[in-house]
């Protein structure tokens, strides 16, 4: 998966080069490394939710993560204005705006995964309304701005991988790559949690903070990519499907890094497919869309039949 | 329910809604009232009680009572078909526009029951989801098609449901709304015999694909109607009844109309209050009640079921 990964990359980088080199390829790099980072990210945070939630079907991005993390740039734009806002240096904006998104995340679906633990369609819906609760505030508020200040939240939220700086690439990058540690770290316990509230705490895990802690871990990733590109919401989907499908596996410590890898893998590789060959900019998100949903579908139907 | 409260409180709403808006009244008042404000609010009314009645209808068919015409992926068929209208016959009249927004959002729907045929019934929650993505699906094709087309803000002009648009002679189809419900109120006794079950209805000497077929053309006319006028309005179709029927009991025939006023009134309050938060500015009505819907829903599904659901 990781050479996949890398010959594409280098395909995405190198196609159709011409000069001026350098500038070029500093562009495609910038815009190569969002595409793994929101991939990995959105991959290895979906297998965290799903063993969480007991549930293959939900995706943080189902369940209304990223809506939360709209919601929480649009109040804070709102609150503190366009201008004090980008007063404020990206870097700790980012942090602070991860922080307000894991404290608000915990409390949210810390309180849904334990109340509707026993019934799993029940909190899927809960948690596919929650989310069309959740982007209908964020578009209330927005429309409550100043023209100005809610191009400073759509500049903040509007999914497009042409436009990433540096410096939050690299902040972004970084916080992702420790967070992926962790979870790494936290593989064991996962693939215990994963057999349930009850047998997990009989085998003596504390299972509560297990799911805590994933969870920031879930919000901490969401509010990368999310930072990074705004919200496609069935990629995770697909790439925890295809995960499974390929490892055939319960062991956490080859699912995350797997599904992170096809996270980034359907990213590169559509984006190159878009790009260079259709010559299209921002479709992908639709097709992604397009085919996440199908798969979810599938999973629905199959798991009626089992 | 009082009926005398409801209706005091209904002639409330629309007295606000006239009285309300960016101009003032002293000047031209009563053109200005009639060109846009009674129009404005007439189409909210009509609006409101034709998607709560359409909420009804596909409530009996599919047995389920999470669901609703946005949760069937109804109107992201209906926009599908308009889209293909723009591009092949671009000159066609409203009329014309209207049947095939109404024939794609059939062919959406009958798409919608071929998959619930496949969902088991003992789980009414499972159903809203795979009508949410359907939709989703459906949804995406047409942002494909009409970004490929550059009809994005085509596109656009339906996504939310709002009346700030509205003028007289813009919204005269809406009045179909009031003869579709008429319609619907002459059937409502066989709609009722629908929400059995086929066997049921069958043994009862209900002919059952005819019904069925009728309650779904009126339900894809009545969402054609809504969306080419005033475009996508979630969660009326799905509040509006359920709170009738917790509060009244499941009668159809003595809801039908207390449900489509009340579908209403929730439309008009929500353009009244989008008008107000940020006087003289508005927020889209359908944004608004997109929030309070989502929060009724969700009361719906964690309250203590009032009767037992599905």
């Amino acid at each position: 998966m990781a050479g996949v990964l890398a010959v594409l990359s280098a395909l995405f980088l190198l196609w159709g080069l011409r000069g001026p080199y350098g500038f070029i390829l500093e562009l495609r790099g910038g815009k190569l490394a969002a595409l793994i980072c929101v991939g990995a990210a959105t991959g290895a945070a979906t297998v965290l939710f799903q063993t969480v939630a007991m549930n293959r079907l939900l995706t943080p991005g189902i369940v209304g993560f990223d809506a939360l993390f709209v919601l929480m740039q649009t109040l804070l734009v709102a609150a503190l204005g366009g201008v004090g806002l980008a007063q404020v240096p990206d870097a700790l904006r980012f942090v602070v705006e991860t922080g307000v998104l894991m404290a608000a995340a915990m409390a949210l679906f810390g309180v849904l995964l334990r109340r509707d633990a026993a019934d799993v369609t029940r909190m899927i819906l809960t948690g596919v309304i929650l989310g069309v609760l959740l982007r209908g505030l964020s578009e209330m508020v927005q429309r409550m701005l100043d023209p100005a200040e809610f191009s400073v939240v759509q500049q903040a939220v509007v999914a497009s991988f042409n436009r990433v700086d540096g410096g939050q690439m690299a902040v972004a990058g970084a916080f992702l790559a420790l967070a992926m540690g962790l979870a790494l770290r936290m593989a064991p316990a996962l693939d215990v949690a994963g057999l349930g509230r009850a047998t997990a705490r009989g085998l003596g895990l504390n299972h509560d903070r297990v799911v805590m802690r994933a969870l920031l871990l879930i919000a901490a990733m969401v509010s990368v990519s999310t930072a990074l590109v705004g919200p496609i919401t069935f990629l995770g989907l697909l790439a925890a499907s295809v995960a499974r499908q390929i490892c055939d596996t319960h062991r956490h410590a080859v699912l995350i890094p797997a599904s992170a890898l096809i996270g980034a893998v359907i990213l590169v590789a559509g984006q190159a497919v878009f790009e260079r060959l259709l010559g299209m900019q921002s479709a992908l998100a639709v097709v992604v869309e397009f085919f996440g949903g199908l798969v979810f579908l599938a999973l629905v139907l199959r798991k009626v039949r089992t | 329910m009082r009926p005398f409260l409801c209706i005091a409180a209904l002639v409330a709403l629309v007295v606000l809604s006239l009285a309300l808006g960016a101009a003032s009244l002293s000047q031209d008042g009563g053109w200005l009232i009639w060109v846009s404000r009674l129009p404005r609010t007439a189409a909210a009314l009509l609006a409101g009680a034709g998607l709560a009645l359409a909420g009804v209808v596909v409530q009996q068919v599919v047995q389920n009572r999470l669901v609703e015409p946005s949760l069937t992926g109804t109107p992201e068929a209906a926009m599908l078909g308009l889209l293909a209208v723009t591009l092949i016959a671009p000159g066609m009249a409203v009329a014309g526009k209207m049947l095939v927004a109404a024939g794609s959002a059939l062919a959406g729907m009958l798409g919608f029951l071929a998959l619930a045929d496949r969902v088991p019934r003992q789980d009414p929650m499972l159903l809203p989801i795979v009508g949410l993505v359907y939709g989703g699906i459906l949804g995406a094709t047409a942002t494909w098609f009409a970004w490929s087309a550059d009809l994005m803000q085509y596109l656009g002009t339906w996504r939310l449901g709002e009346f700030s648009g509205v003028v007289q002679g813009r919204y005269e189809w809406l009045w179909a709304v009031a003869a579709l419900a008429a319609l619907l109120y002459v059937v409502a006794d066989r709609i009722t015999i629908l929400g059995l079950g086929e066997t049921q209805a069958r043994s009862l000497g209900l002919n059952y694909g005819r019904t069925r077929a009728l309650g779904l053309i009126v339900v894809s006319m009545l969402t054609a109607l809504v969306l080419v006028t005033v475009g996508v309005f979630p969660f009326v179709g799905l509040v509006a009844p359920n709170l009738i029927s917790r509060w009244r009991g499941d009668n159809l025939r003595a809801n039908l109309g207390v449900t489509a006023l009340f579908g209403a009134s929730l439309v008009l309050a929500a353009d009244v209050l989008g008008r107000l938060i940020r006087y003289p500015y508005e927020i889209p009505a359908a944004t608004v009640f997109a929030v309070f819907g989502a929060g009724v829903f969700l009361w719906l599904l964690h309250a203590r079921p009032g009767r037992a659901h599905g």
